[in-house]
């Protein structure tokens, strides 16, 4: 397979690059030729020892490159129900941005800029060629290189000195597609001085077929700016979602990430945060809850290149029949970076003999000067706290559940949007209690 | 209503209980004595449906229902409650989710529809009086981070919001202070009636005192020795139990 999308390129990459922007293809070939070098990673690989993507890569997806338009309209089949989540709200079909229709989206605050990555190269070229690239480009990793080769577009988002988003910016990506289906898109994200925003990134799946998603977004956090990342993933089981987020921190700024996997078939997240200015605050947050033959592998890093800066990870996962579970939790501290706190924990119950977990904490600390700290967990049920429940009528279902949820609690408290919060919450509940977890009204996730 | 016949037991294969007879009937007190070890705890685990617990021989009815083949939450909607000697610490379920999910399945076994919001935080309100509960700790965790003896406060509490018709209190009065303690054994004289009943398994004559017994056993070896009234438990603070136990081994 590796050998026909290589192949491809070489064929293609005039029109690759005719249907994608100047930033991007400027990228495109030594991407490529980075690709050619590092391949598809496998599990021999210690970056991947968690993800065994061999089945997932080895489908001959079709890929839209001339980007013929998909006949969908995402504000038809898509009547999002977080009740009282006013959020400004964005369409990516596939892996191209969907043109604006929804009237509330034109309320922006003055000077942010929120579109295609495509359109905005068009109209702000020096902003776009200022960040584009900058974090992924460097990075020696076959997925990231491959879809700096394949990626034609994504999402773009830019919020001015000061500007503060009044409401959440809603990702709604969908997959979209008559045959099985890949996607590569790079979303761009920039938050200029004290900026403040929050983006909710929602996966969903739409057709019955087989569905590769490999998507890199950077997202440049200057100084004194707050941002927060939700991804709710929502995918269906014939569903390989691979996604790279990667985000620079500069000094003050303050940084929550909370990536929630609820229903997939293969997920491979990987989050690397860079903190490269003192007295950045980061919390990351991340929760799964599987079964039947769901894989998930969370390779998290956070890099602390300055003094004074505090980083928090808790992850959480739910595990049940044959499913799989991977977590890395690598940390770190730079020679320079003294007085870091950095604190990690990764619970996991496995509710099943079959199902598997494993994790693995990575410190490299070369300051003295730290206060760091990690743990992890592999266990079940606390059976006396389920007698206790038991013992007080509550039936052995509900006392299961109850339990369950509460383990989860902790991920879910993270989430700093009121209305988001109460319906991951519900979403949870009912993912927990077996039933469907689509978000209700969207007609998509069925 | 609690008819125990024989009653034996093993844990991992231990035999603990070894032929326990006892009989209560409504509006009853019994208290439980005994050495440590003895089984005491044991007996209020077979009775609510410990899993941990194998159950060889024997009967056991309430109100003619067998309730050996009773689920733990059958048991406890049929109006069973055990105070625990340890409470569970449940962390991230908080108190309020806890009681209210605990008593819409009673009300459901019943038939009854659930409580609405403000009757559960009236009965909450009612019942946290009842125990002087402090209303920080009905707002946290169940029993996270509750001292020993807000723990055992806890106990009454929920026994209090279930109204059960048999009531079984293991060593509610250790780690209470004397107040406490006062407090804890007024609120269970209160929620005393005609119909209900309680077994009061105790170290210490003290808290009969407050709570004054209709019949006093001893409990030893598995089995139960020795009944009598409450001056029994008189003469068991002052004697101990070593005379019971040469009765008992001598024969
Ligand atoms: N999980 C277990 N595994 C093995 N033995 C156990 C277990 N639980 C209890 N036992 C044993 O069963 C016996 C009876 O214990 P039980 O807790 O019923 O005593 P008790 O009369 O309540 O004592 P105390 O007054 O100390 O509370 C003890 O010898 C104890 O060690
Ligand atoms: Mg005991």
């Amino acid at each position: 397979m590796e050998q026909q999308y290589i192949d491809l390129y070489k064929q293609h990459h005039e029109s690759i690059k005719k249907h994608s922007t100047g930033v991007m293809n400027d990228l495109r070939d030594d991407a490529f030729a980075l690709f050619e070098k590092l391949h598809f990673p496998t599990v021999a690989l210690e970056n991947y020892k968690y993800s065994d993507l061999k089945a997932g890569l080895s489908i001959d997806y079709g890929v839209n490159i001339n980007r013929i338009p998909i006949p969908v309209n995402p504000y038809e089949v898509f009547t999002c129900d977080v009740p009282g989540i006013h959020s400004y709200l964005y369409f990516v079909v596939n892996d191209a941005f969907y043109p604006v229709k929804d009237i509330r989206n034109n309320s922006l605050p003055e000077g942010v800029i929120i579109g295609s990555v495509n359109q905005v190269a068009e109209t702000h070229p020096e902003l776009v060629k200022q960040y584009f690239g900058k974090l992924s480009s460097k990075k020696e990793d076959g997925l990231i290189a491959f879809n700096g080769a394949f990626a034609q577009d994504g999402f773009f988002m830019y919020v001015p000195k000061n500007v503060v988003l009044d409401k959440p910016v809603q990702l709604v990506n969908i997959m979209r597609s008559d045959v099985d289906f890949m996607a590569n898109s790079h979303n761009l994200i920039i938050l200029e001085e004290g900026a403040k925003a929050q983006l909710l990134v929602c996966d969903h799946t739409v057709d019955d077929v087989r569905f590769l998603s490999n998507r890199v977004t950077e997202v440049f956090v200057s100084e004194n700016a707050t941002y927060e990342h939700y991804k709710l993933e929502n995918m269906h089981v014939k569903t390989t979602n691979l996604a790279t987020l990667l985000i620079d921190q500069q000094a003050s700024s303050n940084v929550l990430a909370n990536v929630i996997t609820l229903h997939n078939g293969q997920t491979r997240n990987m989050v690397e945060i860079d903190l490269d200015g003192e007295h950045c605050e980061t919390l990351l947050c991340g929760m799964v809850i599987g079964d039947k033959n769901q894989q998930v592998d969370n390779f998290t890093s956070i890099i602390h290149n300055k003094p004074n800066c505090h980083s928090r990870e808790l992850f959480k996962y739910v595990l049940d029949d044959m499913a799989k579970g991977g977590f890395t939790g690598k940390l770190y501290v730079a020679k320079d970076a003294q007085k870091t706190a950095a604190f990690q924990t990764n619970r996991n119950i496995l509710l099943s003999k079959t199902a598997k977990m494993r994790t693995k904490p990575q410190l490299e600390i070369y300051a003295d000067d730290v206060k760091c700290s990690h743990g992890a967990t592999i266990g079940q049920l606390d059976e006396s706290a389920k007698f206790y429940m038991q013992a007080r009528g509550i039936s052995g279902e509900e006392a299961r559940l109850l339990l369950m949820f509460a383990f989860t609690n902790d991920v879910i408290e993270n989430i700093r949007i009121p209305a988001l919060q109460d319906r991951i919450k519900l979403l949870v509940e009912k993912r927990l209690r077996g039933e469907l977890s689509k978000c209700e009204g969207c007609v998509i996730c069925q | 209503m609690l008819e125990i016949k024989n009653l034996h037991a093993n844990i991992n294969g231990k035999e603990i209980l070894k032929g326990l007879n006892l009989v209560v009937r409504p509006g009853e007190i019994h208290a439980i004595m005994g050495p440590n070890g003895a089984g005491k705890s044991t007996l209020a685990s077979v009775l609510t449906g410990n899993q941990a617990f194998e159950v060889t021989k024997g009967d056991v009815t309430f109100y003619g229902k067998n309730l050996l083949e009773l689920s733990p939450e059958d048991r406890s909607r049929e109006g069973i409650f055990l105070s625990f000697q340890y409470p569970v610490e449940i962390p991230g379920v908080s108190m309020v989710n806890f009681m209210r999910t605990a008593l819409n399945e009673h009300r459901k076994y019943k038939n009854l529809e659930p409580l609405s919001a403000t009757d559960f935080l009236r009965t909450m309100r009612e019942k946290k009086e009842l125990v002087e509960m402090d209303n920080k700790l009905a707002n946290r965790s169940v029993n996270e981070g509750f001292s020993g003896g807000e723990k055992k406060r806890n106990e009454i509490f929920q026994m209090a919001m279930l109204d059960p018709r048999l009531s079984i209190l293991d060593e509610t009065d250790s780690g209470l202070d004397i107040d406490a303690l006062r407090i804890v054994a007024n609120g269970v004289n209160k929620l005393k009636t005609a119909d209900n009943a309680s077994i009061v398994i105790t170290h210490y004559q003290r808290l009969l005192d407050y709570i004054v017994p209709d019949f006093v056993h001893v409990l030893y070896d598995g089995r139960i020795v020795k009944s009598g009234g409450k001056e029994l438990a008189l003469e068991l603070e002052e004697r101990g139990y070593d005379w019971i136990k040469q009765e008992v081994d001598g024969k």
